[in-house]
């Protein structure tokens, strides 16, 4: 009895010290990943000369609002951003509704060459033409340099197809009946009864496109070749860090502070911390849809 | 012989009603079936470029074929070597030590008993997911420099004594990618993981506490067995991707002084195809890239269907 008793204090101690050691393990992992945004948002918010310094960790040492002044005066630096925007906003809407579409009828059993257009399908998610390619059907289509490149190659994705064909399917079949016994036809009903009844898994569907849409710069990099005025805020962060990586390598580190370097410090922090609130502010709220999405996904397959 | 014509036209007859009745379920398919030819399999056949002496300014029917000369000549290479030790090494560190962190991280927030701590952390362990790898460049270029945070804070440790370059010295080059990438993806790879650790039989562990399990047994008697068919799809997946090195990411952190240890494959296609134009030469390396990918992944899957009776296909 005694004996007993002695174990199970001995074993909630040991407990203890394990919840102890885990709780301060995850506080750990929560700082590693705020720190860098809060690193960039502090530096955002000192003078750009005095943050080249470095050594600014926690709070700002000169606070100023000039760096988010300084993006918000450069015409090329806006424009880049009015770039992420639209093609955020419109290459997500054309590649939820356009893959959802496609995807109603192919969750039909009974549709006439089902086993084909699907076979047809999972070829392209095993085989592509790669970078090379693409670029020159790209160029063929008169799609170099032009916004679309940001839409149409991207309206379509073979992977969401599946996730939204196994949602389709618990919709229970006899809300499209009632729907056709009042004379709706299929492409009303997916209108009017399966896109409102959808709404978890398009939105699941459009975070991570959106996302995506947001985040890319190598669309910009690769295809926009001649006419900046269309790349996104991306790309254009993409070349001043590849241009401080050069500089950096070739020696010219802090010694020489020019009004220049410090311009295009400022733009590059802000610019960051611009395009990356949005994300932070509006993935925690989606995060029950996109859990719940990846579930449908991953089990149903 | 005539009864036999008529039941076949019947047939077919009620097979183009079937059709008409569906006509708008058809007409909605189309619009997908045309785009992924044209973007899918267009490209494809876009590949024989990569068996043919190809210039820009002529159409791929004009050019004249040239059988396997840009494979040998990629083969030859000089950078050959190091672009095929670069990739699969950057692969294999992720594989092995990349891989089991998220399972790791998944099974120690599962034991935070304080459920809103656990939400809490989960969700903060999502972000890194969600910025872009040219962010994550600006701040690690910045970090990793001689002066930087990283410098300061080792120095202050005193792990190293002088200060480094990291990202300016190829030997630190693997490192830097692997835990970039790890930090990033840590919580977002755990999700999937968590999901199936909750859908384990809680009654299992009730037993086992009955029975005097202490919690790693638990974890290794119980959690582990009932998850391994995720990890073994996980890994399939992994394993398939072997040789795509994190394009994005290599992308931002390789520079002219790393290169030696930061180029891999697609970057190499990337910079050949278009920096210097050698289309043929370029879509040679990605389709000799892409046909090992495939037998990576034939293998990888056969392999776990013959061990764990469990296949992604």
């Amino acid at each position: 009895m005694k004996r007993r008793v002695s174990s199970k204090i001995k074993r909630s101690k040991g407990t203890l010290i394990f919840d102890i050691l885990n709780t301060i393990f995850m506080l750990f992992i929560c700082f590693i990943c705020i720190y860098p945004i809060w690193y960039v948002i502090v530096n955002s918010l000192n003078d750009a000369t005095d943050a080249l310094m470095g050594g600014i960790y926690w709070w700002p040492r000169q606070f100023s609002l000039k760096n988010y002044k300084t993006v918000f005066s450069d015409s090329s630096v806006l424009q880049a951003f009015k770039v992420t925007i639209a093609k955020t906003l419109i290459g997500t809407t054309v590649n939820v509704l356009f893959t959802a579409m496609v995807a109603y009828p192919l969750s039909k059993k009974n549709l006439i060459g089902r086993k084909y257009y699907m076979a047809f399908g999972t070829v392209t998610m095993f085989f592509s033409g790669g970078l090379i390619p693409t670029f020159l059907l790209f160029k063929g289509l008169g799609l170099l340099n032009n916004f679309w490149v940001y839409v149409i190659p991207a309206a379509f994705n073979f992977f969401n197809l599946l996730i939204m064909i196994n949602f389709f399917r618990e919709i229970p079949e006899a809300l499209e009946e009632s729907a056709k016994i009042d004379g709706a036809n299929d492409f009303t009903i997916f209108r009017k009864v399966i896109l409102p009844l959808s709404k978890p898994v398009l939105a699941t569907i459009a975070l991570f496109a959106g996302v995506g849409q947001w985040n890319d710069y190598f669309g910009g990099l690769m295809y926009i070749t001649d006419n900046r005025s269309l790349e996104p805020i991306q790309t254009y962060l993409y070349r001043m860090v590849a241009q401080v990586q050069s500089s950096q390598m070739a020696g010219s580190i802090a010694s020489n502070i020019s009004a220049k370097d410090s311009t295009s410090t400022a733009i590059k922090l802000a610019a960051m911390v611009i395009t990356t609130l949005p994300i932070c502010c509006v993935y925690p709220f989606l995060q029950k849809y996109f859990v719940k999405g990846m579930m449908i996904g991953a089990v149903k397959e | 012989m005539t009864e036999m014509s008529n039941l076949k036209k019947r047939k077919k007859s009620v097979t183009m009603r079937k059709f008409m009745n569906q006509k708008y379920l058809q007409l909605m398919v189309i619009p997908g079936l045309i785009w992924m030819f044209i973007f899918n399999y267009i490209p494809m056949g876009g590949i024989v470029i990569a068996f043919k002496k190809f210039k820009i300014t002529k159409s791929i029917a004009e050019a004249p074929w040239v059988g396997f000369k840009y494979f040998e000549e990629f083969f030859q290479d000089s950078n050959f070597s190091n672009i095929m030790i670069n990739t699969i090494g950057i692969s294999l560190l992720k594989l092995i030590i990349g891989f089991p962190l998220p399972i790791i991280f998944a099974l120690l927030l599962n034991e935070i008993r304080n459920l809103k701590f656990k939400k809490f952390t989960q969700t903060i362990s999502y972000l890194p997911h969600f910025l872009s790898w040219v962010v994550l460049g600006g701040i690690l270029t910045t970090w990793l420099n001689s002066t930087g945070v990283i410098n300061e804070l080792f120095q202050a440790l005193h792990i190293t004594s002088g200060p480094v370059s990291y990202l300016g010295n190829p030997k630190y080059f693997w490192g830097v990618a692997l835990i970039s990438d790890s930090w990033k993806e840590l919580g977002w790879s755990a999700i999937i993981y968590l999901a199936a650790i909750s859908s384990v039989d809680q009654q299992l562990y009730e037993a086992a506490t009955v029975d005097g399990a202490s919690k790693m047994q638990k974890i290794m008697k119980i959690t582990l067995p009932s998850i391994k068919g995720t990890i073994a799809i996980m890994l399939i997946l992994q394993i398939s991707g072997l040789l795509n090195a994190n394009f994005d990411q290599i992308m931002i952190l390789k520079n002219q002084i790393n290169i030696s240890r930061s180029q891999v494959i697609d970057t190499y296609v990337y910079q050949v195809g278009m920096t210097l134009g050698k289309y043929s030469y370029a879509t040679a390396v990605n389709l000799f890239k892409s046909v090992i990918a495939l037998m990576l992944l034939l293998i990888a899957n056969l392999s776990s269907k013959k061990l764990l009776g469990r296949s992604l296909y």
